[in-house]
């Protein structure tokens, strides 16, 4: 590809973003609010100091990465996972209640196996969904989007049963000994190592998709389910289960990570709708592990910005989710933005 | 168990049940015609911000009419990438539902800030059936509710009319299963689809509208508390036929209500494992029912360039 090209596949979705903006800005305007203060406040709280940027957007882009890479490996296999949320939540509770579990017994091994159970945990309930579509037929839509539900209501059941913390006044776990913390990054920040897990996981599924034969096998039955199993011989409905599988995998690490890192206990509103930002990071990154990184730093430093946004100029935070939307739609119409993933598009297969 | 006790249970079955009811409803058109619009929740809350709004300025019938109103709106912007622009149905679904959330809360929002919205507004009277409301048990449940609840007796028995016995029914239901074959009985698929999801966008947007005008007489932000998403299973559980639907409405809405039932007679159960019981009993009847009784066998595809 020449450079022209790379700049130019930057460009489109630069746009789309800032378009978005646009939009949104003309409604805070239509609906009384002050736009100029809206952005200069969204820009301060996003990225205006040093704990701007680590504490809030790149503590924020952590869980995105994962979830948005998450996202894409089922996205590119032609899987719909939208149950990103439930793997997410399953990571979560499996790591906190492995760290409570075993405490400081074995040392820092805790976190290890913390972070191990977690990602179990997430292929695991994404496995649930893969089971039911290749025994079954069962949509993958369907049952990742119901399973978001169970986790989210067995996290309720922990948090006010077996695993709510001593005094039995709040739905929450009890908090994470130290040994199982994940390490911070930098002095007085709240950026955690898991950040530099989930650049190093982008990179890995950048090499994997570019590389390996698996990587391969998965963009073919992504791009096409009959040229995969025909031409390619393929087991396409073992190929897309498989990676509903790591796909569950990536977004367990991701709720693993958040809990170890960042709450330190398990409670019901740990993922502030993260899987659906997931799949606006996944879009707009292009389904390309290195594009998903740009896209994960911008939508963290949206929702950084929007937080600051609320806090200082009085804008609801919610029109960062009509960024969001407006994001994903942008996507869509634009058909530059998309080019290697025609299917799940809906403009492929024809 | 008190007689109260039963009572209060089946009202609350029947309160969380009726914009379940709506929602579930117009998804069932919307699938079987091919479409699945999991857009659904954004419609919700548009339905609830326009309800509150419009029984605000002109009272709750109003109020309720602009809930349909907003949600066929929602409808139309989905209709659009999926219909025009081809899109794939699950990601704009995606959006569109963020899109409803995110921009209901901020216009109510910007409204509560401007000292523009009042905190309460009147909720549609309870019209209570001469004869049928003294019936015992289901009588106040059922036929002591407001005319929006009984839109709905009249709603789900004309729907599957439609959908069965007229041309446009039998065209409607072929478009979710062979899209192709419609075209070629001089159909247009596309218009077919188009009618199906303003048609489900209506009723999701009634189906808002019922939280605010029927129940609480308030709006606040995230009132449509996945209830989009609990209508898909809800379609889904119903084995895609109106009767099933109704079924599963009345399991969804009961079992929301036994957090009512649980409370009065101070059982002490895990409530929250008791929520998670319909979604896997969902999961498990999409797994049971195979062969005639499954989803529509061009769900979820987008027609072909020419359609």
């Amino acid at each position: 590809m020449s450079l022209l090209r790379r700049l130019s596949a930057g460009v489109a979705p630069a746009l789309v973003v800032l378009a978005a903006i646009a939009v949104v800005a003309l409604v805070m305007m239509v609906t009384g609010f002050d736009p100029v203060a809206a952005a200069r406040a969204a820009v301060r709280g996003a990225v205006g100091s040093e704990f701007a940027l680590f504490s809030a957007t790149l503590k924020r882009t952590t869980p995105l990465l994962m979830l948005g890479l998450a996202v894409a490996v089922a996205f590119r296999a032609g899987v719909l996972n939208i149950g990103a949320d439930g793997q997410f939540l399953a990571g979560a509770a499996a790591a906190c209640a492995f760290g409570l579990a075993v405490g400081d017994a074995v040392g820092r091994s805790v976190l290890l196996g913390a972070l191990a159970v977690g990602i179990l945990a997430g292929a695991l309930w994404a496995g649930v969904a893969a089971w039911l579509k290749r025994r079954f037929n069962v949509m993958e839509v369907v049952s990742t989007l119901l399973l978001n539900f169970v986790a989210l209501n067995l996290v309720g059941f922990l948090v006010r049963g077996p695993l709510q913390e001593p005094t039995g006044a709040y739905p929450a776990s009890a908090t994470l000994l130290s040994a199982a913390r994940l390490p911070l990054l930098l002095d007085g920040q709240r950026l955690h190592v898991g950040f530099v897990f989930s650049v190093g996981l982008a990179i890995a599924a950048w090499w994997f998709f570019r590389s390996t034969a698996a990587g391969f096998q998965i963009r073919v039955t992504g791009a096409s389910r009959t040229v995969a199993a025909s031409a390619g011989r393929l087991d396409v409905d073992g190929v897309q289960m498989w990676s509903l599988v790591a796909s569950g995998a990536i977004a367990g690490l991701a709720g693993a990570c958040e809990v170890t890192g960042v709450t330190y206990a398990l409670y019901e509103g740990l993922s502030p709708g993260y899987g659906y930002t997931a799949i606006a990071t996944a879009l707009l990154g292009g389904l390309n592990p290195l594009g998903i990184i740009m896209s994960a730093a911008l939508f963290g430093a949206l929702g950084a910005g929007a937080d600051a946004m609320q806090r200082d100029a009085g804008v609801p935070a919610e029109f960062a989710t009509v960024v969001t939307a407006l994001v994903v739609l942008g996507v869509l119409a634009v058909p530059g933005v998309m080019k290697n993933w025609a299917r799940i598009t809906g403009r492929g297969e024809q | 168990m008190p007689t109260a006790v039963l009572d209060g249970f089946l009202e609350a079955t029947v309160r969380s049940a009726t914009p379940l009811a709506f929602a579930a409803l117009g998804e069932l058109v919307a699938e079987r015609s091919g479409v699945m619009n999991i857009g659904l929740e954004g419609a919700i809350a548009a339905g609830a911000l326009a309800a509150f709004l419009g029984a605000q300025i002109a009272g709750p019938e109003i109020g309720f009419v602009a809930g349909g109103v907003a949600g066929a709106l929602v409808a139309a912007v989905f209709a659009f990438f999926v219909l025009a622009l081809r899109s794939q149905q699950i990601i704009v679904g995606a959006a569109v539902s963020m899109l409803g959330i995110g921009l209901s809360a901020s216009i109510h929002r910007a409204m509560v800030s401007a000292g523009a919205s009042t905190a309460q507004v009147q909720t549609l009277a309870s019209l209570p059936v001469p004869g049928l409301s003294t019936l015992p048990v289901v009588g106040d449940a059922l036929f002591a509710q407001p005319i929006s609840t009984y839109l709905l007796y009249f709603l789900f028995p004309l729907t599957g009319w439609v959908l069965y016995h007229t041309v446009f029914g039998v065209a409607l239901r072929a478009t979710g299963e062979r899209p192709l074959a419609v075209v070629a009985a001089g159909h247009s698929a596309a218009k077919i689809q188009l009618a199906a999801l303003i048609f489900g966008g209506v009723l999701a947007g009634l189906g808002g509208a019922t939280l605010v005008v029927a129940q609480t007489g308030t709006f606040s932000d995230g009132m449509s508390a996945g209830r989009g998403f609990i209508a898909i299973a809800i379609v889904a559980l119903g084995r895609w036929t109106p009767r099933g639907v109704v079924v599963g409405v009345l399991v969804f809405g009961a079992v929301s209500a036994l957090q009512f039932l649980a409370q009065a007679m101070a059982w002490n159960v895990p409530y929250t494992l008791v929520l998670a019981s319909p979604y896997v009993l969902t999961l498990a009847a999409m797994a049971i029912f195979r062969g005639s009784r499954t989803a529509p066998a061009a769900l979820g595809q987008p027609l072909d360039g020419g359609l």
